[in-house]
């Protein structure tokens, strides 16, 4: 076996589970601190660069989460292991999370002493011999997408820009996912390398009270979407004379386009487990729950063996470090629901009862699990904590506005050329990510509306692109930051039917306790559907106006309070759209299916047949010239010729275009 | 492999789990990978040994999306309704397998109980969109990025020709 850095040095290292030494953590990077050897200095340094360079000089990493297994990294990685066995290459393989480039998935990183290390974009399995030969063999790294630094060791390193060169990566401010793609998730010796835990071993060290005093003084706020003062919310629970106390880490990531808690998560979850622990011990608990959302069980499997990781070592369970603080943590894996993300819904689920959130006050810092003081934090938030307690304050307040401190990871999803996780500082213009960053729409095409906040969020129109990114700036056009999705929308999107989309989820995830919420939104739903159908009147605008103000004001949790935002948002910036089909009869993004129809131009069909095979009706046939044709009377434009055509000579027109004469 | 149906061993089922109500949605996991659904005695079997009525293990049965009292398909198509996905087209494919699969409105299987077709949430790869899970009768899962009915085609066709000529 390997001597790892959480091992002890030598015999004079008093340290073990049952009688923790205090400083355990800062011993492990540069101890020895309670004897003097040259010996155990020269262990943990060749260690440390054993962990950067791998046992043998050489390393390849390949990431393991969820965006990248499904880009197919596992046969990447099979393939690596395959190669440099054939090609006797000695190097370490190892896995990694992500960098949150959704785009160049699957990617890997090359690094060899003496080398620069050399990310590769979109590998497939195939490539995989060649690569590896270019750069351990011939020291060529001329095909490599990006550079983390230069050595001049090796061959084509001018040809290839450095990561920290390009916009989407120098634009970032990368605090809390600083490790995201950087370590391997599975070893808490890499977190403890990268200045893991001391965060959790200054806590212990300085007391409860000067915890909460420290994250009060970064002005953290929660980046679970409410946006409310963590340092308080944890005052809040420790003033409380009733016991046990409980913390909960929300990781119930919910929101359609949100996935920086699930990337946090499989890449770096130690940090949560982290912030969780420090979370407890600032509130006075010594039972903590994770709770992960059904559809992203990765996240679940990382958290629970950082948990069993950390209980190994010592740094969950009895007597943490030396403090008397006791501390351990359950994962629980949800089973699907969106509602569980809500605080008192979630604490309900945990206490295993249907998930039915309930009315605030009393707040779950008073009143929560079982009855108990219980503070709720999102992942992202808890993370920040961890890393705010082992940076001190100040470094974390250097950036982000005057009211909202600090930085934020946001997914920028929908038409862009990037789509992918970026953490800036709070206070950057929308434009900022979605352009900058994210690169705008690939195609040249422009940008029409910009969906954020998620089902709770709002749509803004393309001329409010400049405008911060902060909890109360956006809400002032209609929409908020909330967990921090960003979706792009372009000419080819309906405002009508994305809200429609957005009710449709909403109603769907009504947990049915509330009236305004149940049946209100299944009545704005109808509306919309009546409009998009080219069925809708004046008349229906204002009604749905009025059912909106109705949900909003009267429902029992934020679900119903913010589920008529995209409808609110579409209709103040976007009444025209809704005007289009009401009056016209006519979707100008050509999506609503009842006012389009689809036409075969026979001139340019290749005859092959695909449309007529895949139509679900049979409307599609033959004619004397062997190309197809649509019988529109049979048609019900369900638009599968038009994605299968392999060579694009299906259109849409507008459905009045088609019977009516007027074209 | 155990045969599924036959009535498990709650001991062995719900083996490392303590006997908590926090653990309820995790028994009911259990419950439904072994029998491929919640059979109500597979209901009640989870709530005893959590420690809760039977009603209200009953009542969270019902909340939760990814639970279903009736028997599903051996290979479960989900595809994803996120936003990323919605607008990449998923609904379409929706419809598409459906039709492929013979299904009616509101029936969810196949006949042969090969195949169900179901709307799920955001798999967070919505860099991916749109984004189809397939869940095989193994518990592991391929998740099919850019989806469109002809990729779709050719896995329904794979998962065919596998039940045909391999073990069945
Ligand atoms: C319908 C609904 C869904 C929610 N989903 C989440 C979620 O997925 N993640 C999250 O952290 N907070 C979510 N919240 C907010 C939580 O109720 C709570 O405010 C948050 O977890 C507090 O953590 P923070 O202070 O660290 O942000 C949701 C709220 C509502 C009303
Ligand atoms: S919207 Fe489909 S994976 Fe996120």
């Amino acid at each position: 076996m390997t001597w790892t850095l959480l091992d002890r040095c030598c015999d004079r290292c008093t340290h073990s589970v049952e009688n923790p030494c205090k400083d355990y953590v800062e011993c492990r990077l540069n101890g020895p601190l309670c004897h003097e050897d040259e010996r155990c200095r020269e262990l943990r340094r060749r260690r440390l660069e054993e962990l950067a360079y791998g046992e043998k000089g050489a390393k390849i990493k390949v990431p393991m989460a969820s965006c990248t297994l499904a880009m197919g990294s596992e046969a990447v990685y099979n393939a690596v292991l395959e190669a440099v066995e054939k090609l006797g290459v000695e190097a370490t393989v190892t896995i990694s999370g992500c960098y949150g480039m959704d785009f160049i998935d699957p990617w890997v990183e090359f690094s060899a002493k003496g080398m620069p290390t050399a990310i590769y974009a979109r590998v497939r399995p195939a490539d995989v011999p060649k690569l590896i030969e270019s750069y351990f063999i011939k020291r060529d790294v001329s095909g490599a997408f990006a550079l983390k630094e230069r050595t001049g060791g090796a061959l084509g390193e001018e040809k290839v820009p450095l990561l920290s060169e390009l916009d989407f990566w120098r634009k970032q401010y990368k605090w809390v996912s600083r490790n995201c793609g950087v370590v391997n998730p599975e070893s808490l010796e890499e977190y403890v390398a990268s200045g893991g835990y001391r965060g959790l071993s200054k806590a212990l060290k300085v007391g409860p009270e000067r915890v909460i005093d420290e994250i009060q003084k970064s002005g953290l706020r929660g980046r679970g979407g409410a946006g409310f003062p963590t340092g308080l919310k944890w005052k809040l629970a420790r003033q409380q004379p009733a016991t046990p106390k409980y913390v909960i880490a929300n990781a119930d990531e919910g929101d359609p386009g949100a996935f920086m808690n699930r990337l946090l998560a499989e890449s770096d979850p130690f940090r949560i487990v982290e912030g969780l622990t420090i979370a407890g011990y600032a509130v006075g608990a010594s039972q903590g729950f994770i709770f992960v959302r059904a559809e992203k069980p990765m996240m679940a499997k990382r958290l629970r063996r950082a948990v069993e990781e950390a209980r190994k070592y010592g740094l969950l369970g009895r007597n943490i470090l030396g403090s008397g603080f006791d501390f351990d943590i359950e994962v629980i894996l949800s089973a699907g629901a969106f509602v569980c993300g809500e605080e008192t819904a979630m604490i309900a689920a945990i206490e295993g009862k249907r998930a039915w959130p309930r009315q605030r006050p009393p707040y779950p810092a008073e009143k929560g699990l079982w009855g108990k003081p219980t503070i709720v934090n999102n992942v992202e938030t808890l993370a920040h904590a961890a890393t705010i307690m082992a940076e001190g304050a100040e470094k974390f307040a250097a950036v982000g506005t005057e009211r909202t401190k600090g930085t934020k990871m946001f997914c920028v999803t929908g038409n862009v050329k990037r789509v992918g996780a970026y953490e800036v500082p709070i206070g950057v213009s929308v434009r900022y990510l979605v352009e900058e960053l994210a690169g705008g729409p690939p195609d040249g095409s422009k940008i029409k509306a910009v969906q954020i906040g998620g089902p709770s969020g709002g749509c803004i129109p393309a001329a409010l692109l400049d405008l911060p990114i902060d909890y109360e700036t956006l809400q002032g056009a209609g929409a908020i930051m909330g967990s921090g999705g960003i979706v792009v929308m372009t000419e080819d999107t309906c405002m009508v039917d994305a809200a429609k989309f957005f009710l449709t989820f909403t109603s769907a995830e009504s947990c049915g306790k509330c009236v305004p919420c149940r049946v209100g939104l299944r009545t704005m739903w109808n509306i919309l559907d009546k409009i998009t159908r080219g069925e809708g009147t004046e008349e229906d605008l204002h009604t749905l106006r009025q059912m909106a103000e109705t949900v909003r004001s009267f429902s029992l949790c934020a679900l119903g309070g913010t589920a008529p935002n995209p409808v609110l948002s579409t209709l103040r910036h976007f009444v025209d759209e809704y005007m289009a089909h009401i009056r016209d009869k006519v979707c100008p993004a050509m999506v609503c299916r009842a006012l389009i129809a689809y036409r075969i131009d026979e001139e340019r069909c290749i005859a092959c047949g695909q449309c007529a095979m895949n139509c679900p009706v049979s409307a599609i046939s033959r004619v004397e010239s062997g190309k197809y044709r649509i019988d529109k009377e049979k048609c019900i434009s369900c638009g599968i010729c038009f994605a299968v055509c392999p060579v694009k000579v299906i259109t849409k027109v507008p459905r009045g275009s088609l019977g009516g004469g007027h074209a | 492999m155990e045969e599924k149906g036959a009535p498990p061993n709650p001991d062995e089922l719900f083996r490392g789990l303590q006997r908590a109500p926090h653990n309820l949605i995790e028994a009911l996991r259990r419950v439904q990978a072994h029998y491929g659904y919640l059979p109500l005695e597979g209901i009640k079997m989870a709530a005893d040994y959590v420690g809760v009525p039977l009603a209200q293990a009953y009542g969270v049965a019902t909340f939760y999306h990814q639970y279903s009292l009736e028997p599903l398909g051996k290979y479960r198509i989900l595809l994803c309704m996120g936003t990323a996905c919605h607008l990449a087209g998923n609904r379409l494919n929706a419809e598409f397998l459906r039709s492929l699969l013979g299904l009616k409105p509101g029936q969810k299987t196949t006949s042969d109980m090969l195949f169900s077709v179901e709307e799920a949430r955001c798999f967070g790869c919505c860099g991916l969109a749109p984004v189809v899970m397939i869940l095989k009768p193994d518990g592991t899962n391929e998740i099919i990025g850019r989806a469109n009915p002809r990729s779709l085609r050719a896995a329904v066709e794979r998962y065919r020709r596998l039940e045909r000529g391999g073990s069945g």
